[in-house]
């Protein structure tokens, strides 16, 4: 039996299909303005028995096709801990939010805590904050960052002032690098507490849209004083999540 | 309702304002309550009460001022209304669950203050609560910080304020100042009323009232039922309900829904399918029109089976005791009464976790939900140490923060889902 997991985030779409233990597919596609659509764009061609649909999306593709949806906490939890059978906790930063799980050694979750309402330390802070520093896109602003040896201090979480306070750093002469890895430093740093927090020991494993931002995952391994795992594509552990979630149902 | 407009003008309404708040209100009551499946009978009378709140209850009132009946608004579960029966007086709750010109509030207000507060101000300023306007006198509280220091602002824009001092720890000097301040207000009462408080009249208001509460208790020992007879939101609205309905009416009416509710335990009806799982609330208070996370929490899998708040257990749980025979011993009997709240603004404040310990037993309940209004302290600085003791007790808790507004709902919702996902393993 063929199960589809799909994971409907914020700014990506992500589908996985598996037949037992075979991944037979595995893509995503950049969500838009009509992500019923984006859906419809990624499931053809695919073909699949069972669905299970996770993602802030969840519910509008429950609406339209017949499938079973999970949350994403609970889709990442069992994504990270198969890809990494070890895993205590997962810390999740995607496009909009931030999830930090903790599981249990069984790969019950524990405790989990989101980000609240604003884009605060999520991947869309990351991206106007490398549109404010004019930067072409997210890869090379990352890369930037990493050339950087000292660090500016940036001290505003909220987007908005985030992005002045940037600016401003800029016209007094500061390094564009030294702000980039500065951004990175402060969305770092205000994760790992939320991670910390909620689950504060065990391995970690690193997913989500910015996991594959080469200067966040370098903080992010040098800050946390435990192992941290990168899968190798980390954005799609929601969708794989949600399909073996399927195969365990089915 | 445009019947009721000249009553509402009189009153000073805002009556563009007004007929827009009803109009969002009764949408979102229709899509909140009517859309849910298998409801009693006797929810149809509460239907009623909600789509009259501002039109035949405001009515009600206002004949009753002619005969010289006065209307007492108040904000907080410490104020006794067996006292205000008494002087033959009418008690209405006034704290408000909408985000309604925020804008307004936050003119004299800090933004930073919790939503029960601002909306308060927002339907004041707003001109769009007729409760408040019909009163004769508010009773304000100093309970909470904010609240406390938002009726210094208040005073000005009522006719008459007044605010019953409270104390903070449950010690014997504690009790005393209780029992001062409540002799303080039957004097207050007594002033405005024209009336004496003697023993039979507030006899009469200590039954009156502990048969009302009776009446919501014996609907929350129903809850324990499996399947479960009524939803969280349609016992929550009961609830809300209790602070503005005639309380004799609101009484017989429970009772007969109860009845009601005991015919379907018997047939083994249920308005929720096999495998809702089961939770209790607890937190800060839900005034109406706040069915916001009670909603999320019962279209994402699971049932509220008790609310350990002040519109819900807290507030209903105890019975005023009718020992004695003189004003004075009644009067010791309702500081009794009154002072075994456990609200969030005493310190320390053991009994309320005892309390959600025991519901959750009660109940059989599989997990709990800390509410927290944004800028509670009270209430959010003990749902931490709470959660650690209850983790400890092995009761699953989802600690949410939020406020009226709807930009949050699909994120509390998620986090709604991952715990109930949690519990069911
Ligand atoms: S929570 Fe405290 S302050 Fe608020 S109504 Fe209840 S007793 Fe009063
Ligand atoms: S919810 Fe909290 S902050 Fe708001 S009035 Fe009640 S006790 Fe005060």
């Amino acid at each position: 039996m063929k199960i589809a997991g799909l994971d409907i985030g914020s700014r990506t779409v992500k589908l996985v299909v598996m037949d037992g233990s075979k991944i037979l597919l595995a893509k995503k596609v950049l969500n838009s303005h009509d992500p019923l659509n984006t859906v419809f764009t990624l499931l053809d061609g695919a073909s699949y028995d069972y669905m299970v649909a996770t993602g802030y999306g969840r519910h509008l593709i429950n609406e339209v096709f017949s499938c079973t949806i999970i949350s994403e906490i609970k889709a990442f939890a069992l994504g990270s801990r198969a890809v990494y059978p070890s895993c205590r906790a997962v810390l999740d930063i995607g496009g909009q939010d931030t999830k930090a799980i903790h599981i249990n050694e069984k790969g019950k979750i524990v405790k989990f805590e989101m980000n609240d309402k604003c884009a605060a330390g999520t991947g869309r802070f990351l991206e106007i904050m490398a549109h404010a520093l004019n930067y072409s896109n997210i890869d090379e602003f990352s890369k930037a960052a990493c050339t950087a040896t000292k660090a500016q201090t940036i001290n505003n979480m909220c987007t908005v002032f985030a992005e002045s306070e940037v600016i401003s750093l800029i016209s007094r002469g500061a390094k564009r690098e030294e702000v980039a890895l500065g951004i990175h430093r402060a969305i770092v740093s205000r994760t790992l507490r939320l991670l910390n927090r909620v689950a504060p020991s065990g391995d970690v494993v690193f997913a989500g849209g910015v996991a594959l931002n080469e200067c966040a995952r370098k903080l992010i391994s040098e800050e946390l004083k435990r192992p941290v795992f990168v899968p190798p594509d980390p954005q799609i552990i929601g969708a794989y999540g949600a399909a073996l979630y399927g195969q365990n149902k089915r | 309702m445009s019947g009721y407009n000249q009553m509402w003008s009189e009153l000073g309404l805002d009556l563009e304002a007004h007929d827009a708040l009803l109009s969002v209100l009764g949408d979102s009551y229709h899509n909140i309550f009517m859309t849910q499946k298998n409801r009693p009978e006797g929810m149809k009378y509460f239907d009623f009460v909600m789509s009259e709140v501002h039109g035949l209850r405001i009515k009600e009132l206002m004949d009753a001022k002619t005969q010289g009946k006065k209307v007492i608004g108040l904000y907080c579960v410490f104020v006794p209304e067996e006292l205000i029966i008494a002087v033959d007086g009418i008690s209405v709750g006034l704290c408000a669950g909408a985000e309604f010109n925020f804008e307004g509030a936050e003119q004299i207000l800090p933004r930073n203050l919790c939503a029960l507060i601002k909306s308060a101000f927002g339907f004041k300023l707003g001109r769009v609560c007729p409760y408040i306007e019909a009163c004769d006198l508010v009773v304000g509280e100093n309970t909470c910080d904010g609240k406390k220091k938002a009726y210094e602002v208040l005073s000005p824009y009522v006719k008459d304020l007044y605010v019953v001092d409270l104390p903070q720890t449950k010690s014997n000097a504690g009790k005393m100042l209780l029992k001062e301040e409540y002799l303080k207000f039957i004097a207050k009462l007594e002033e405005i009323s024209g009336k004496k408080i003697t023993y039979e009249n507030l006899r009469k208001g200590i039954d009156i009232v502990n048969a009302k509460r009776k009446a919501v208790l014996r609907l929350a020992e129903l809850r324990k039922s499996n399947p479960i007879p009524i939803s969280g939101l349609d016992s929550l609205l009961i609830n809300q309900v209790f602070f503005y309905d005639d309380p004799v009416r609101f009484t017989n009416s429970v009772n007969a829904l109860c009845d009601e509710l005991v015919e379907r335990i018997k047939r083994g009806e249920g308005v929720f399918p096999e495998g809702t799982v089961r939770v209790i609330v607890s937190g800060c208070p839900m005034a109406v029109p706040n069915w916001k996370v009670p909603y999320i929490v019962e279209t994402s899998g699971a049932a509220i089976v008790g609310e350990e708040s002040c519109v819900g257990e807290r507030g209903t749980r105890w019975l005023t005791e009718t020992k004695g025979s003189t004003v004075e011993d009644l009067v010791e009997n309702i500081t009794d009464r009154y002072f075994k709240i456990d609200c969030a603004i005493f310190t320390p404040n053991h009994s309320r976790l005892e309390h959600i310990k025991e519901m959750f037993e009660r109940y059989n309940a599989k997990g709990l939900i800390h509410y927290n209004l944004q800028f509670c302290q009270p209430y959010i600085i003990e749902s931490g140490h709470f959660e650690t003791d209850l983790k400890n007790s092995n009761i699953p808790t989802l600690r949410l923060e939020t406020d009226y507004s709807q930009e949050d709902i699909g994120q509390l919702k998620t986090r709604v889902e991952a715990f109930i996902e949690r519990i069911k393993g």
